[in-house]
């Protein structure tokens, strides 16, 4: 309320006291004035409030798995950095930073005898800081810990230290397709018109953490394919195709797909990730129809056994998950 | 014991009426039942000119053989509407009680219309003339044996793709997904849908979502439509993003006019 009242007074004023200055102090105006050792002391000691609140964010980031509210722990260590940095400009700004005001007159002074007294009045006029090292220092700690709490999620990000998890493949030769629980598919099971979620059999903990690991199976009318003669063995017997789950955008699982009831008046069958509605045409090897991605989705070679069951012909036609550098090298498939 | 036998021997003769209805049905001109003759008559007069003579489909023919001509959508359509052999009593339910269908233009989604545009007699004598040509019969959920629990983890991963995981609808590239928790959904039109898949959802059939778990996903959707929000605000659960809108429209002035209190010209 008070808040409120305070931003109307204050947007008002802003309005009406345009093109106002206050009134003019000469040059001889700026007296030094008293150091403030006070508000020195508690700039410093907001600074240093919000460098270990932003270590603080750093620690419960690494160790978020075994903290009980990770998520505003988090939000709260790295929203107190920025409350108490902001809380220390202020002090700056309000008790430390010499403000004059100084009219200029226009036409400016001509002689510069006078210009010369105005600067060195403003340096007299100068610093309130004794400690200015002092406070340089707390400065560059709390900057320098809020930018390790900034940077501390991007080490999750990006292929830096554990690449085996964005360019290893658990697929070979000879492997089921299991559905999420572990159970073999059977290439019976996998309905025309509907999508189904495919892991290889028997993954170790770290291929888990595969990116290639999830996989979308879908049966489409065999007569409908027309892929590219480099995929035109990876379909398994009755058009069943499989590609891999994540978008080639920005890596996000789709879990989205357009099986059309009645084709010749309905939009084409298509996966489409939720993220940036990336839309991928299953029939002609997994090309972009809309969306942001910028090459075909991966698709893997399926055969099924003589049992019935699925199985992996050997690996995905083109690295999966998201672009980075060099990965759009390997462009849509070619005609 | 002779009440019993004559209920025995009318039982039969309805059975044996009734055999060779469902065995073969009745696939030209008028069929059998009073009901179904009317709705013959009603297929005439709203469903023959996209679904065709004896619901046969007219799934090779460009759309501007319906007379209508061709708008900017429909030119690369290669058909007007599917035959209806086959799809059963499940189907034109679905269709009717939703308001699908009619659909006012070929090449549209349909969409839920209120209120409908026949009324209940129309529509049972429809559904029983759509039910002669054989199919699935409607569907009776019993949302009340599923687990609820169960039908959230289930919506979750078969539905929340397209619906959003409360079921407020979403959108996909070339349609719109529906929300689910709309006034007048019932039980049995999300077990319809889940079976049939309409426009381009996909289909679920009983080998992919047993009959139980359909339960538990109707359970889920139900309960849906006044789901918990111990925050208060739920701002139609529409997820982090409109929150997060929200939330800064909220702060921004909050923050302006903090800026504002501590600059100069408040004080001067």
């Amino acid at each position: 309320m008070n808040r409120a009242r305070a931003t109307i007074i204050s947007g008002l004023v802003l309005l009406l006291g345009r093109g106002r200055r206050g009134p003019g102090r000469g040059p001889q105006g700026a007296a030094r004035r008293p150091q403030k050792p006070g508000a020195e002391i508690a700039v410093l000691l907001l600074l240093g409030a919000s460098a270990l609140s932003a270590v603080g964010f750093v620690l419960c980031y690494a160790f978020a798995n075994d903290l009980p509210a990770e998520n505003q722990l988090l939000g709260a260590t790295l929203g107190l950095a920025f409350l108490f940095l902001a809380a220390a400009l202020i002090v700056v700004g309000l008790e430390l930073v010499p403000s004059e005001e100084l009219v200029d007159e226009y036409p400016p002074l001509e002689h510069p005898g006078e210009q010369q007294a105005l600067v060195e009045a403003l340096e007299e006029g100068g610093s309130r800081f004794s400690r200015l090292g002092l406070f340089k220092l707390g400065l560059a700690g709390a900057g320098g810990a809020l930018g390790l709490a900034l940077l501390a999620p991007a080490v999750s990000f990006g292929p830096l230290f554990r690449v085996g998890d964005f360019l290893g493949t658990p697929w070979r030769r000879g492997r089921r397709l299991v559905d999420p629980t572990g159970r073999p598919y059977r290439a019976s099971e996998i309905q025309p018109d509907n999508f189904y979620d495919a892991f290889p059999e028997h993954l170790s903990a770290s291929q888990k953490e595969q990116m290639a690991a999830p996989v979308l199976l879908v049966r489409l009318p065999p007569g409908s394919l027309r892929l590219p003669p480099k995929l035109r063995d990876y379909p398994a017997a009755g058009g069943i195709v499989a590609y891999s789950k994540i978008c080639t955008h920005a890596g996000c699982a789709i879990d989205m797909y357009r099986a059309p009831l009645f084709q010749p008046v309905e939009p084409t069958p298509a996966f489409v990730c939720p993220c940036h509605y990336s839309t991928f045409d299953p029939a002609t090897g997994g090309t972009v129809l809309f969306g942001p991605a910028g090459r075909a989705l991966p698709m893997l070679p399926i055969y099924v056994d003589p049992q019935g069951y699925l199985r992996a012909k050997g690996t995905f036609d083109g690295p999966v998950g998201p672009s980075w550098w060099g990965v759009r090298i390997y462009r849509q498939h070619a005609e | 014991m002779r009440a019993r036998r004559v209920i025995g021997v009318l039982l039969a003769a309805g059975l044996v009426a009734a055999a060779p209805a469902a065995a073969a049905p009745t696939p030209r001109g008028t069929p059998r039942g009073a009901l179904a003759r009317q709705g013959y008559h009603l297929f005439g007069e709203y469903c023959l000119g996209c679904h065709g003579a004896n619901a046969a489909g007219r799934a090779n023919e460009p759309p501007y053989a319906t007379g209508a001509g061709p708008l900017r959508n429909q030119v690369q359509q290669g058909g007007i509407g599917p035959s209806l052999h086959g799809v059963g009593a499940l189907a034109a339910d679905f269709y009717l009680r939703t308001g699908y269908m009619p659909l006012p233009q070929v090449g549209l989604q349909p969409r839920r219309r209120q209120p409908l545009l026949l009324d209940e007699r129309q529509i049972r004598a429809l559904v029983a003339y759509v039910a002669s040509f054989g199919g699935p019969p409607i569907p009776k959920p019993k949302p009340w044996l599923g687990s609820l629990s169960q039908g959230m983890q289930l919506f979750a991963e078969h539905c929340a793709g397209c619906h959003q995981i409360v079921a407020q609808g979403g959108y996909v590239t070339g349609a719109v997904p529906p929300p689910l928790v709309e006034h007048g959904i019932t039980a049995t039109q999300i077990a319809e849908a889940v079976r049939i898949g309409p426009y381009v959802m996909p289909k679920f059939t009983p080998e992919d979502l047993s009959n139980r778990q359909l339960d538990s996903i109707i359970r889920y959707v139900l309960w849906a439509k006044s789901p918990h929000h111990p925050g208060g605000w739920g701002i139609n659960f529409l997820g982090p993003i409109p929150e997060g809108l929200v939330t800064w429209f909220l702060v921004l002035p909050v923050l302006v006019g903090c800026c504002l209190v501590l600059g100069r010209r408040l004080r001067t």
